[in-house]
């Protein structure tokens, strides 16, 4: 396997290793960011990947060293630094939550950019890689294990995307009652503080350890946008942390190629593709799309004008005239314009209306759908005039949009209210 | 002061007074992190205005510009038309353009053969000593723009800021008046950008968090959050300019000879951060030394006047003799440490309104008056809950002791005219009978709680 993995091409090995650590700080990020969506602390990943510079430099001072344990240590205490301040300028402070936010980041931001010219002017600190990264470069650092080069950001990314699965696995229950009604978690006896300031913990330490080799943007856009993603495609947790997760993987894959034949910078490709991939949910989610509702929207509309046309066909026989509308007419008469059109189309596909020349005729199909319309129609003029006391003047236009809503059963119910289930207020008989 | 000194310290001051005035719109909205989209989101515009039309200044502001506005309208339709919350609508996009402008830059440099390397280091950080005349001037005009229109749109905003559903029920465009901030924010934070960086964020956020500390009035916020965020440019500027060291005669920040190298915009931000410190804390009303001395205030009044009820009403049987009462007695009362009703006993003989008599304490003339006020008031409240309220006569107890401290003279003559008079017993200051046993059971656990 390692010599069959050695022998390879060594631009395979770099992409194999980009798009593995790409996808496992994706991930370890996505499935934190699932409880940061659902407890609208998504900015919170943002304000991290800011304050965590003065914990750098603070910790460099200190021991003088640029070690990854000592980067690490520093800049998870000014993570967690930052989560309590914020928690507690905004409870203690009465600062607005978005406001605690923002001093907070900037104000240690700037702290650290002083403290950089300050005390480790000499050292050279990128400012481009701690934002956008050296994930193109992640096979150069490497370290070894068990005889076998691998890059050190696996070292420090994998551990920690084992332990946040672990905690999400031990801390299932409590973690999503605190997330969805923090105030009941409290009442049953669950620490919500203690939940808040553990997940606060993960997501400092999953920052930290992501950010040396992807970069904050990359991580602030996984922490935020798998989860939104998610969240609009389901309403179940396991199953928004399991989408969550292969859009991580799949931003890695796809950010990577894409970066590759662009010949442009991977972490912000990724972060990009993530971002569409947001859009597309946005636009196309079954049930929470923006396209989806409007399709939704529009075959609603046509139904009701469908079977408006099918009521007033049906009463035109009812009164027993010999006179048929004829298609311009029956347009007309729902309102013009396309939906009109769209719905006498539909009327004439499905066999409920034939010609007769170049007038309309209601089938046999058509009448009975018709029938149990003008039904629900009057019942409910019927139930409004006797148990709202309604006049009977009124109760057309409440009947008009209420007839499309009112199934079979319904009508059963309305028709055991009313005391005369055979005539309406107008007189007329009702169809059974 | 060098003249281009002079420059810089103009247009940060007026840019931090410009930026404090429209953060405060932000921060009072709850949008405060829209500078922070903002100043990320500018990021693709200016990528993409320098690959298209090259170096040119007006180009690349106009980008930057038109990005911001594209950011802010998308999160606003975001979170219009899907279930996404605001903070992961604006994180969102604020990433992905963020990594847009990073992908665009990885083009640029590409381009220019690693050239602008720096670009995206003076991007985030800025550069304010690059600050020209034609700079202030802009920032001049769009300083008096800004405050041209918040004076002509005071009433909207101010209505807007503290409550946006009651201003849309009275029929106000609340969205084209919520664009019309955005859009002005968007414009002060891309030209504040050059020179202050990333960081734009922190001057619209911090003054206005710090003036509200110190005013409940709209128009005295603006003033104030004005003046903190050009104070902060202005002394921000000097300190990195090494001017304020030279002129106070030593380096408050240590920085030795490196002064000229420090970055303007963090210093900025810093001295803004230390004014909103300062007031968090000593702010005369929303202050934690205020809150917490409020709190202790309260605390101890409530301690004095608990030590009062009860010498009253272990001195009740015997009224209008003032019996000598036991510290033991006391003890079982409440639920006090001996030291902790000691130091009360003190505390009540230093204030007049107790005297220690034969090994025991007694309540002084002035003490009695003191106390019948207040047991008063308490049974008072204990009857109006009885009867208003319906409440158990052993339910009202509570309730009672914790209220009797804060209810006024006027509130109390208004319970008496409520009830009937003869509720109120014929016994010295007018005091009715207790409606519940008196009994060290019935004691509330606020008893418990004393001031740490």
């Amino acid at each position: 396997m390692i010599e069959w993995f050695t022998s390879l091409d060594p631009n395979t090995q770099t992409a194999f290793w980009i798009i593995l650590i790409g996808a496992m700080t994706n991930t370890a990020c996505a499935l934190l960011g699932c409880y940061l969506v659902l407890r609208r602390m998504s900015m919170l990943g943002d304000a991290l990947s800011h304050a965590v510079l003065p914990g750098l430099v603070v910790a460099f001072v200190l021991t003088g060293s640029l070690g990854i344990y000592t980067m690490f240590i520093g800049a998870l205490a000014a993570g967690i630094l930052t989560a309590v301040l914020v928690h507690w300028l905004h409870r203690g402070g009465g600062v607005p939550e978005d406001a605690s936010m923002g001093v907070v980041f900037t104000a240690l931001f700037a702290l650290g950019v002083v403290l950089i010219k300050r005390y480790a002017s000499a050292v050279d600190l990128d400012i481009d890689c701690v934002f956008s990264g050296v994930l193109d470069m992640v096979d150069l650092n490497t370290v070894r294990i068990g005889g076998f080069d691998v890059p050190r950001a696996l070292v420090s990314i994998g551990p920690v995307l084992a332990l946040n699965v672990l905690v999400i696995l031990l801390f299932w229950k409590e973690l999503l009652l605190s997330s969805f009604d923090s105030g009941l978690a409290t009442a049953m006896g669950f620490k919500a503080g203690f939940f808040h300031y553990l997940l606060m913990v993960l997501v400092a330490m999953t920052t930290v350890a992501s950010f040396e080799q992807v970069g904050s943007i990359l991580v602030v856009a996984m922490l935020i946008a798998p989860g939104a993603t998610a969240h609009l495609l389901t309403d179940k947790l396991g199953r928004m942390m399991g989408i969550a997760a292969g859009l991580a993987v799949a931003s890695a894959v796809l950010g990577h190629f894409a970066a590759v034949y662009l010949n442009v910078n991977t972490a912000g490709m990724m972060a990009v593709v993530v971002g569409l991939f947001y859009l597309a949910a946005v636009l196309l989610a079954p049930r929470y799309g923006v396209l989806s509702a409007l399709v939704r929207n529009l075959q609603m509309s046509v139904r009701v004008v469908r079977e408006d046309l099918l009521g007033m066909l049906y009463r035109l026989e009812e009164l027993g005239v010999e006179r048929r509308l004829g298609r311009g007419e029956a347009i007309e008469a729902v309102g013009r314009g396309p939906l009109a059109r769209l719905a006498l189309r539909g009327l004439l596909r499905r066999g409920d209306v034939k010609r007769e020349g170049h007038l309309l005729e209601l089938t046999d199909r058509g009448r009975e759908q018709a029938t149990g319309l003008v039904r629900a129609h009057r019942l409910w003029e019927a139930y409004l005039v006797e148990h709202l006391g309604l006049p009977p003047d009124h109760v057309h236009e409440p009947a008009m949009r209420t007839e499309h809503y009112l199934g079979a059963a319904l009508q059963e119910r309305v028709a055991a209210e009313v005391a005369d289930a055979e005539t309406d207020p107008h007189g007329r008989e009702i169809p059974s | 002061m060098t003249y281009p000194t002079l420059i810089v310290l103009v247009g940060t001051t007026l840019l931090g007074s410009t930026a404090g005035v429209l953060g405060s719109f932000a921060v009072l909205r709850r949008r405060a992190l829209v500078g922070d989209l903002l100043s990320h989101a500018a990021l693709p515009g200016l990528c993409l205005a320098f690959l298209v039309l090259g170096r040119s200044f007006s180009g690349m502001v106009a980008g930057a510009l038109l990005a911001g506005l594209v950011a802010i309208g998308l999160m606003t339709l975001v979170c219009r038309f899907t279930r996404t919350k605001e903070d992961a609508a604006l994180g969102i996009v604020l990433s992905t353009f963020f990594a847009a402008g990073v992908v665009l830059l990885s083009v640029i440099q590409k381009q220019t053969g690693g050239g602008s390397r720096a670009g995206l280091e003076s991007y985030i950080f800025g550069q304010a000593a690059g600050m020209n005349l034609r700079d202030v001037w802009m920032i001049a005009g769009l300083s008096l723009a800004s405050l041209v229109m918040v004076l002509l749109l005071y009433k909207e905003l101010k209505l807007l800021s503290f409550d946006p559903g009651f201003a849309r029920a009275q029929g106000w465009p609340t969205f084209l008046l919520d664009m019309t901030i955005m859009g002005t924010l968007c414009v002060v934070t891309v030209v504040g950008l050059p020179a202050v960086g990333i960081l734009m964020v922190a001057l619209l956020i911090i003054p206005a968090a710090t003036a509200r500390f110190w005013t409940e009035r709209l128009s005295l916020m603006l003033v104030l959050a004005a003046m903190v965020g050009g104070m902060a440019g202005a002394v921000g500027t000097l300190l990195s300019a090494g001017l304020l060291q030279e002129w106070i005669g030593f380096d408050p920040l240590a920085f030795g000879d490196r002064t000229k190298n420090l970055p303007t915009g963090p210093l900025i931000v810093l001295c803004a951060t230390a004014v909103f410190l300062a007031s968090l804390l000593f702010a005369p009303r929303r202050g934690i030394v205020a809150r917490a001395a409020a709190g202790l205030r309260l605390r101890a009044k409530t301690a004095r006047e608990h030590l009062l009820r009860t010498l009253f009403e272990l001195s009740e049987p015997h009224l209008p003799e003032r019996p000598v009462v036991t510290l033991e007695q006391l003890l079982a009362q409440r639920a006090w440490s001996r030291a902790w009703a000691r130091w009360l006993v003190w505390w009540g003989q230093r204030r007049g309104s107790v005297e220690r008599a034969g090994g025991g304490v007694r309540l002084t003339e002035a003490g009695l008056g003191r106390a019948t006020k207040l047991v008063r008031a308490h049974r008072l409240w204990e009857l109006f809950l009885i009867r208003g309220a319906n409440i158990a006569p052993d339910h009202v107890h509570r309730d009672a002791d914790a209220i009797e401290h804060l209810l006024t003279p006027e509130l109390v003559a208004e319970l008496e005219a409520q009830l009937e008079p003869a509720a109120v017993a014929e016994l010295p200051g007018g005091v009715p009978e207790s409606p519940h046993e008196i009994s060290p059971h019935n004691t509330s656990p606020h008893d418990e709680e004393r001031p740490a």
